[in-house]
């Protein structure tokens, strides 16, 4: 018991305020953090932006090609190379955050459904902890599993030698390929999306659904129904962060999803799924020794900068799918 | 001919109390991805706990990695497993006072309301951010010639490298977890509680002190371990701020001051190295390394259980 922790007529009100003042600028401090992030790498992103133009964003040439010249170039002292068309990148970034979430989305759904209305007592007392669990579990180890253990089973069960030959001029089937990434991606993505579902679904009204219970609907019907719309919101919002999650994945990408930059093309067939091909964030991590050269330092930071933007826009998206479940008293 | 109207006819079976065939199949299906769900988990845990014990050796924690060819010539992981420790103290020694007072401000004062929207969502955005961003962030925040002191420069070109670099954008990746677990234990202790302490005459500075923090504390202690598990599992930011140089190198001979400037490794850098993508290529080592990892994480998520069970048992504010 300090004296001053007691209101003596003026000073007690002026404690309360240097607090709210420090704790106000902390948070501004971390505010201004956000934006310099922003303004630092759109800084360094900008030579290869404005040297490519909407051509970055799309197709041409090999991607692998582009980055050695741009390395060299910046190396020999040479005038800068910045051609760059991203395409395959953003392709294959854009299947497999597509694939795992859909898949994620429909297992999670009803996962949440289970683990707050249908499961067990003792069911639930295990599911809560697992759920911390994976969503836990460092991606690195989720990348060691995939590349000892999914790669190695996808190459010698799941593709033909048939189909290995069939496409060997253009591609190598080795395991690594859209499959292992999109799988072992959902079970690291279900977790976010469980997590967040269950705090929605928790916090509809009882009496609402009481009331359809009342009415003789069963159960099953009545939590989706009336449980899981009331919840929708918190669906989106779930599904948004998940996205973003899985959008930035790196490391685990980088090391299942072949490493190679080549899109996937749906129209061949089932055997699209088992080809390789690099997502932007794995572009990053695999070529970070060579930042050393300028050019491919503002190259990388633009894949950076990408990232960062689609990033932020699915995270607001997230946090502003929310808020209309604040009427519930939800504040996940 | 009253028996003829509709409201005594019994209702038909399949609209009512019964379950449909559909509504079956759906909880047979919720119970299917439930178990499953408990596998995969069972299943990652089980599979590390034998790799790891098949090829984890008392000799491995104690040596140090040894760029070679062969299992036997390439040593241990003594660096990488100090350079975790380090890493995880050093930025939760920043996320962890940050992110409770960031948590205090918005759930106790939240004025003006403006800033405490965007700060909300911004830090919402920066639980999404993938780490390699940030990453890159801070090589270009750390390249910068005034913040030298904090790595190594050579030639007037900073380095931008070192455990400080490392430490504080990682503390980025823990404050989330922080600041929304703070957050939701601030706002689970309900108004009459602090209007008690208001009436006695407390501060609000003091009701924060003394009354709340002290009652938030397992929401306090579940983010910390939940933002540590976030912090030494993360890879991209030690592979870009750290160097990922497998041993330490250290920028000068000051003894801790120079280890800190210097580049290093953690465990997840040398599980990257070591798997059949990196460059090491020994995935005994990596795995060895892994269930290291993977038991740091079981007790951090075994501290979270504990923390969340005990606090479920206690009293609730009535």
């Amino acid at each position: 018991m300090d004296e001053d922790d007691f209101l003596e007529p003026g000073q007690g009100i002026s404690q309360d305020q240097r607090a709210e003042l420090w704790l106000g600028a902390l948070v501004f401090l971390v505010v201004a953090l956000l934006l310099a992030l922003l303004g630092f790498v759109t800084y360094e992103a900008w030579p290869s932006f404005a040297h490519n133009g909407l051509a970055w964003f799309g197709a041409g040439g090999s991607v692998d090609e582009q980055i050695q010249r741009i390395f060299t170039s910046g190396d020999l002292k040479e005038t800068p190379v910045y051609t760059f068309h991203a395409w395959p990148l953003i392709w294959s970034t854009i299947l497999t955050t597509v694939g795992a979430v859909v898949i994620a989305f429909v297992a999670s759904l009803f996962i949440a459904v289970f683990m707050v209305e249908f499961a067990p007592l003792w069911l639930r007392r295990i599911l809560e902890p697992v759920v911390r669990l994976l969503a836990s579990v460092p991606s690195v180890i989720y990348g060691l599993v995939g590349v000892l253990v999914l790669v190695p089973f996808i190459s010698n069960h799941l593709i033909s030698p048939s189909e290995k030959a069939s496409v060997t001029p253009i591609i190598q089937l080795s395991g690594g390929s859209l499959l292992a990434a999109v799988l072992i991606l959902t079970v690291m993505i279900s977790p976010i999306m469980i997590a967040v579902f269950v705090d929605g679904l928790r916090a509809v009204p009882r009496g609402w659904l009481e009331g359809s219970l009342a009415l003789g609907i069963n159960p099953w019907r009545t939590f989706w129904k009336v449980g899981v719309r009331t919840a929708r919101p918190v669906l989106v919002a779930g599904t948004v962060l998940a996205a973003a999650r899985a959008l930035g994945e790196t490391i685990m990408l980088s090391m299942v999803s072949g490493g190679v930059p080549f899109s996937p093309n749906p129209v061949d067939g089932l055997i699209f799924l088992f080809e390789p091909s690099q997502p932007l964030a794995a572009t990053i991590i695999r070529n970070n020794e060579q930042i050393s050269s300028p050019p491919m330092k503002h190259t990388l930071y633009a894949i950076g900068a990408v990232l960062l933007f689609s990033t932020a826009m699915l995270s607001f998206i997230g946090w502003a799918a929310k808020r209309p479940m604040r009427r519930y008293g939800v504040v996940a | 001919v009253s028996a003829a109207s509709p409201a005594v006819h019994p209702r038909p079976a399949s609209g009512g109390n019964a379950y449909r065939l559909t509504d079956r199949i759906g909880l047979g299906l919720a119970w299917l991805l439930g178990l499953m769900f408990c596998a995969i988990a069972a299943a990652i845990v089980i599979y590390f706990l034998i790799e790891g014990i098949r090829f984890l050796r008392p000799s491995l924690l104690v040596t140090n990695p040894v760029a070679a060819s062969s299992e036997s010539q390439t040593g241990g992981f003594l660096d990488p497993l100090l350079g975790t420790v380090i890493i995880g103290f050093m930025a939760m020694a920043i996320a962890l006072p940050m992110g409770v007072a960031m948590a205090v401000w918005l759930s106790e004062f939240g004025r003006p309301a403006g800033l405490a929207r965007v700060a909300e969502s911004i830090i919402e955005m920066l639980a999404g951010e993938p780490s390699v961003v940030l990453a890159l962030f801070g090589l270009a925040l750390f390249g910068v010639p005034a913040l030298a002191f904090l790595s190594q420069a050579t030639h007037g070109v900073v380095l931008g490298q070192s455990f400080f670099a490392a430490a504080a954008m990682l503390s980025i990746v823990g404050l989330p977890m922080v600041v929304a677990n703070v957050r939701e234990g601030l706002q689970a202790i309900p108004a009459h509680v602090r209007e008690a302490s208001y009436a006695l005459g407390k501060t609000k500075t003091a009701t924060i002190r003394r009354i709340l923090l002290p009652a938030a504390r397992p929401s306090i202690a579940t983010g910390t371990m939940l933002g540590l598990g976030r912090v030494i599992s993360d890879t991209a930011v030690v592979l870009l701020l750290l160097g990922g140089t497998l041993t330490f190198q250290n920028a000068n001979s000051v003894p801790l001051l120079g280890l800190l400037r210097g580049t290093g490794d953690t465990l997840t850098g040398y599980i990257y190295y070591n798997a059949p993508t990196g460059d090491g290529n020994q995935p005994d080592k990596a795995y060895a390394a892994a269930f290291v990892l993977m038991l740091m994480i079981l007790a951090l998520n075994l501290g979270v259980n504990s923390v969340v069970s005990r606090s479920r048992k206690t009293v609730r504010w009535s």
